[in-house]
């Protein structure tokens, strides 16, 4: 396999858009096509992440009609669909059509409306990604289905329920300050100051989650220009390099075998860091699917930047922040900048980076200029995960 | 000819919950239970599969109280979605019969025993479909 390198990278406005998916997904593509300094015409196939954009605009095969939207002319457009995680499914799969020298120079990304379905409704196609014979009839959600997780967690670790609730309120106000930071993001200049109890308090969601242990639903896209890296150098100066990549596939609910250790996961990251030759110790930052406060822990642990049952009072001791021992989503992740499902895969690498370029806001931005980051992007409850690992120089 | 793979449909499965019967595939390979059924064991992956009948009696691993629901399960709220292991082995995801202002975090790990059941669809769903309703055994 040829090595993979990011050259451009777009990112809209996360948060709620009166543009169409079709016209938010070209702003985040053109501004990625001039970040790379290509014209889009070299563009030789598109992979486009979207989860529900049937249910937001009555808008299926999206990817052909963003080729059409940004005169690309009659390449391969396929849209990638793993929920949540659909956009780091198209910049995985991207990548490995670069990587297999199939093509030279590809855009990937991701696009969602999430916002027009309104919270009802939304809750109802979330869902979807759930199993849906068995889970449907129970009207499990998927604030739902983290709920269950954070009690097995408290049970399993002997910790007070109430007691990692606000260890769990610990995300959230790390990642709304990181995210009121940015102004791309959802909370921009929101809840740069959240209280603990501010979460604690606000109102339940599904118990013990609160609306503020959850991220919002949100509109945004954000685009990739990947090329092969040998070439990387002809168009930019600093190109950043995929150095691995995982993905991994759950079950059903009922046939896991422990909701605090999604194996679809930890099978997905060690496949990165595998491909990568690079453990836990050598990430600088991550951008973590935080879509619940509870599953930003889960994921620190499978990932293993943390033992079982540590990332809780690891994260209420600060280990997750800025000069801690792994700075997580200081984007805001998905809690602070917003979560426009099909994008947000491609959000996570736009920020690692910026971060890698020095540009993050200020109050992000990582010193010195990180070298190494993660993304780890979830799809419904533990169904697609993909994790990839980005570094400034070649493996 | 047709080789017909599946030896207990979801339907059949969902039917039988109706009945207050939880019923899955005994492994001939592995002699585990698989349960809600799969075309092959969920342990081994096996074919060699017979149907059987489990107890409906389990262990509470987990819960929730939905209080924002999805479109259509407004007028349910508060319920408690639950995920129960089985007393043969395999869990299963379905309702817990309970008093959501009293179901708190000492539930989990109470014995729990199939009661009847719970079917639900939308336009979305395929037709209605049945899960599991659990309540504890004090």
């Amino acid at each position: 396999m040829r090595e993979v390198a990011i050259i451009g990278i777009g990112h809209t406005k996360f948060g709620i858009a009166s543009k169409t998916l079709i016209e938010l997904f070209s702003e985040a593509a053109l501004q990625a096509t001039d970040d790379a300094n290509i014209d889009p015409k070299q563009i030789e196939a598109l992979f486009q992440g979207a989860a529900l954009p049937g249910f937001e605009e009555g808008q299926v095969m999206p990817a052909a009609f963003s080729a059409a939207d940004l005169n690309l002319g009659p390449i391969p457009a396929t849209r990638c669909e793993g929920a949540c995680a659909s956009a780091s499914v198209a910049i995985r799969d991207a990548a490995m059509w670069v990587g297999a020298g199939a093509y030279d120079l590809v855009l990937a990304g991701g696009v969602e409306k999430a916002s027009t379905m309104g919270v009802s409704f939304a809750t109802r196609t979330f869902a979807m990604a759930c199993h849906a014979s068995t889970e449907g009839p129970a009207g499990l959600t998927f604030p739902g289905v983290f709920a269950m997780a954070a009690r097995v967690y408290a049970r399993k670790y002997g910790i007070p329920l109430e007691k990692l609730r606000e260890q769990m309120a610990y995300v959230s106000v790390k990642n709304h300050r990181h995210g009121a930071l940015n102004p791309l993001a959802h909370f921009y200049k929101k809840y740069g100051a959240l209280k603990i109890e501010e979460v604690l308090n606000s109102r339940l969601v599904a118990d013990p989650l609160t609306l503020m242990d959850c991220c919002p639903f949100s509109d945004g896209a954000s685009a990739l220009v990947l090329c092969a890296a040998e070439v990387a150098r002809k168009y930019t100066d600093d190109p950043v390099y995929i150095l691995g990549t995982g993905q991994g596939s759950g079950t059903p609910l009922s046939k896991m075998e422990d909701l605090t250790k999604p194996v679809s996961r930890i099978r997905s990251a060690r496949a990165a860091f595998k491909q990568a030759d690079l453990s836990p110790e050598d990430i600088d930052m991550v951008e973590i699917h935080d879509c619940f406060t509870i599953a930003e822990l889960i994921a620190l642990e499978s990932i293993g930047f943390f033992t079982w049952g540590e990332a809780a009072e690891a994260t209420a001791t600060g280990q997750t922040d800025l000069g801690g021992k792994i700075p997580v989503n200081m984007s805001g992740g998905l809690i602070g900048k917003g979560h426009p499902i099909g994008a947000t895969g491609a959000s996570q690498i736009y920020w690692l980076v910026k971060q890698m370029r020095g540009e993050a806001p200020n109050g992000n931005q990582i010193n010195p200029v990180p070298e190494y980051g993660m993304t780890d992007t979830l799809g419904g409850d533990f169904g697609t995960l993909c994790h990839i690992i980005l570094g400034r120089s070649k493996r | 000819m047709y080789k017909e793979y599946t030896i207990l449909t979801h339907a059949d499965y969902e039917n039988g919950i109706k009945e207050r019967k939880l019923l899955g595939l005994k492994c001939r390979a592995c002699t585990r239970i698989t349960c809600p059924p799969m075309p092959v064991c969920q342990w081994c992956g096996s074919r060699d599969l017979e149907r059987t009948e489990l107890s409906g009696e389990g262990e509470l691993i987990t819960f929730t109280v939905i209080r924002v629901p999805p479109e259509g399960f407004e007028a349910e709220v508060p319920y408690i979605p639950c995920l129960v292991r089985t007393k043969e082995g395999p869990s299963v995801v379905g309702r817990l019969d309970h008093d959501a202002e009293r179901a708190t975090q000492d539930l989990l790990g109470k014995p729990v025993k199939l009661n009847g059941s719970f079917t639900k669809g939308d336009k979305f769903s395929g037709g209605p479909h049945t899960c599991p309703v659990f309540g504890v055994r004090e």
